[in-house]
């Protein structure tokens, strides 16, 4: 008896692993996987696609949690003239392409993002470099914008630009992931230009880097490996991983 | 293989896989150690709870001089100190499987009740304090029992689950992890805690096996050696 309820439990662990792996092999390879260090990133990759087959949710904190002077990291007011304009305009003029493996690609205005179901969330971002600070966003979910815009069933990856020239992706499980945020509030007001205005990403399961501000186009596309340096992303010519759930 | 020497073979005094995990764990841990100072260049503050930055007071600070960050190291550290991490992670659930396996743990870690008397105490104690060799004829000294089970089922798990703490992929499916720490900024600060104390025992652990003499205590870690050979050389 107590022999067959192990085995029993033992092939359902079995099974279960068995469908984490087939979810982790969809995801296949991390695009920035090279080298040696190749290995490590691959195996963290496919590791925690696994441990997020069911899409598990970062902690969210109470608002007295915010952290008051959240550290501004890179970028705190872009120089480009362009930006600098639509800015005095208070983005009246702002718009965002959104294109690739979409059924109606469009520029899009601010208020598109404004006009769809809003999602709230205060999360704890973590730096590479070690700190860490718990920030509120309001913003659309990112599967939202992609289901309202017809995100074709060949999509892999969702690559983002911004107006201070670098560019990121993600794979469809952190696309499709709730907490993944197009933000255009902080702490119950407007995005702040420091932290990002007007739209912002939010990944939530990854490091601080991968959260891009300042968003100017977004592509939705089956590979990246023909995309600038084929790594997936900006952060790789400074050797940091594509990847950076750690 | 643990107890072959009830047979009246000579047994080796280290099995292979001791000896092959060992050594690997030299090579990972020596990787861990430097990345992991190179990765603190970023940032060398410690705090406790779930949040600290530049503009929070710090629990403590260390002495880094700010141009070891302009040496831009943290992020060649962060990739070795990853892929050191599984190496070690991997080699060590080959290493604690084997133990359970063959008996390791039980045979060479639990303490005998001759290693528990009073007497085998403080002769152990003396020959520590008068840095005498403190080996015994065949398997673990208790102090060594104890270090070691600290070492393996203590220090090292910690090391890694703290570690793990500080993924946001993992956590996110693990948030129970920073309950377990008390916070993402105190489970940086625990890990930073957990490797000093793994650098002094490492220091302490090469400290001793020179004081009981290299060819004795390092060579057979490499061949295996024999536990007969002890009696002999003395």
């Amino acid at each position: 008896m107590k022999g067959k309820l192990s085995r029993r439990k033992l092939l359902a662990g079995a099974a279960g692993l068995g469908g984490g792996f087939l979810a982790a092999s969809q995801a296949s390879w991390p695009p920035s996987c090279r080298g040696i260090f190749g290995v490590s990133d691959a195996l963290t990759y496919t590791a925690h696609r696994v441990l997020h087959v069911n899409q598990p949710l970062a902690r969210e904190f109470g608002r007295e949690m915010i952290t008051p002077n959240f550290p501004i990291n890179g970028t705190s007011n872009p120089e480009d003239a362009r930006y600098q304009e639509l800015l005095a305009g208070q983005f009246v003029d702002w718009r965002l392409p959104i294109e690739g493996l979409v059924s109606s690609p469009g520029e899009l205005p601010l208020a598109f993002f404004k006009s769809l179901p809003a999602r709230t969330q205060i999360t704890l971002q973590s730096c590479e470099e070690g700190w860490s600070a718990i920030g509120e966003w309001t913003g659309v979910q990112l599967s939202r914008v992609l289901q309202e815009l017809g995100a074709l069933p060949e999509a892999r990856y969702v690559v983002f630009e911004t107006v201070d020239g670098w560019w990121d992706s993600v794979d469809m499980a952190d696309a499709l992931h709730p907490q993944t945020l197009l933000a255009y509030g902080m702490n119950g007001g407007d995005l702040p230009v420091a932290y990002g205005a007007p739209l912002r990403l939010r990944v939530e399961r990854q490091l601080g880097y991968k959260n891009l501000k300042y968003l100017s186009r977004i592509t939705v596309t089956d590979r990246v490996d023909n995309i600038r340096d084929g790594t997936g992303s900006g952060s790789y010519s400074a050797d940091f991983p594509w990847y950076a759930g750690i | 293989m643990e107890r072959s020497d009830v047979e009246g073979a000579p047994a080796l005094r280290h099995a292979r896989a001791v000896r092959i995990t060992h050594w690997l764990n030299v090579v990972t841990f020596v990787a861990l150690t430097l990345s992991g100072i190179a990765i603190l260049t970023a940032h060398p503050r410690f705090y406790w709870g779930e949040t600290g930055f530049f503009n929070t007071p710090a629990a403590f600070e260390l002495p880094f001089d700010p141009i070891l960050e302009e040496l831009y190291v943290r992020a060649w550290g962060r990739q070795v100190h990853f892929l050191a991490a599984w190496i070690a992670v991997l080699n060590g659930l080959v290493y604690v499987g084997w133990g359970l396996y063959a008996g390791h743990f039980r045979f060479q870690f639990v303490p005998h009740g001759r290693q528990l008397q009073w007497k085998s105490i403080t002769e152990l104690v003396g020959r520590h304090l008068r840095l005498q060799n403190p080996v015994e004829k065949s398997g673990y000294n208790l102090f060594q029992k104890l270090a070691y089970s600290a070492v393996v089922f203590g220090l090292l798990p910690l090391v890694i689950l703290s570690g793990l703490t500080m993924s946001p992929g993992v956590t996110a499916a693990f948030p129970q992890l920073f309950t377990l720490f008390g916070g993402r900024q105190s489970a940086r600060t625990i890990h930073f805690i957990l490797a000093i104390l793994l650098v002094v025992f490492v220091a302490v652990h090469v400290f001793m096996s020179f004081l009981a003499g290299f060819r004795r205590n390092v060579v057979p870690m490499i061949t295996g050696g024999y536990r007969g050979q002890m009696k002999e050389d003395k």
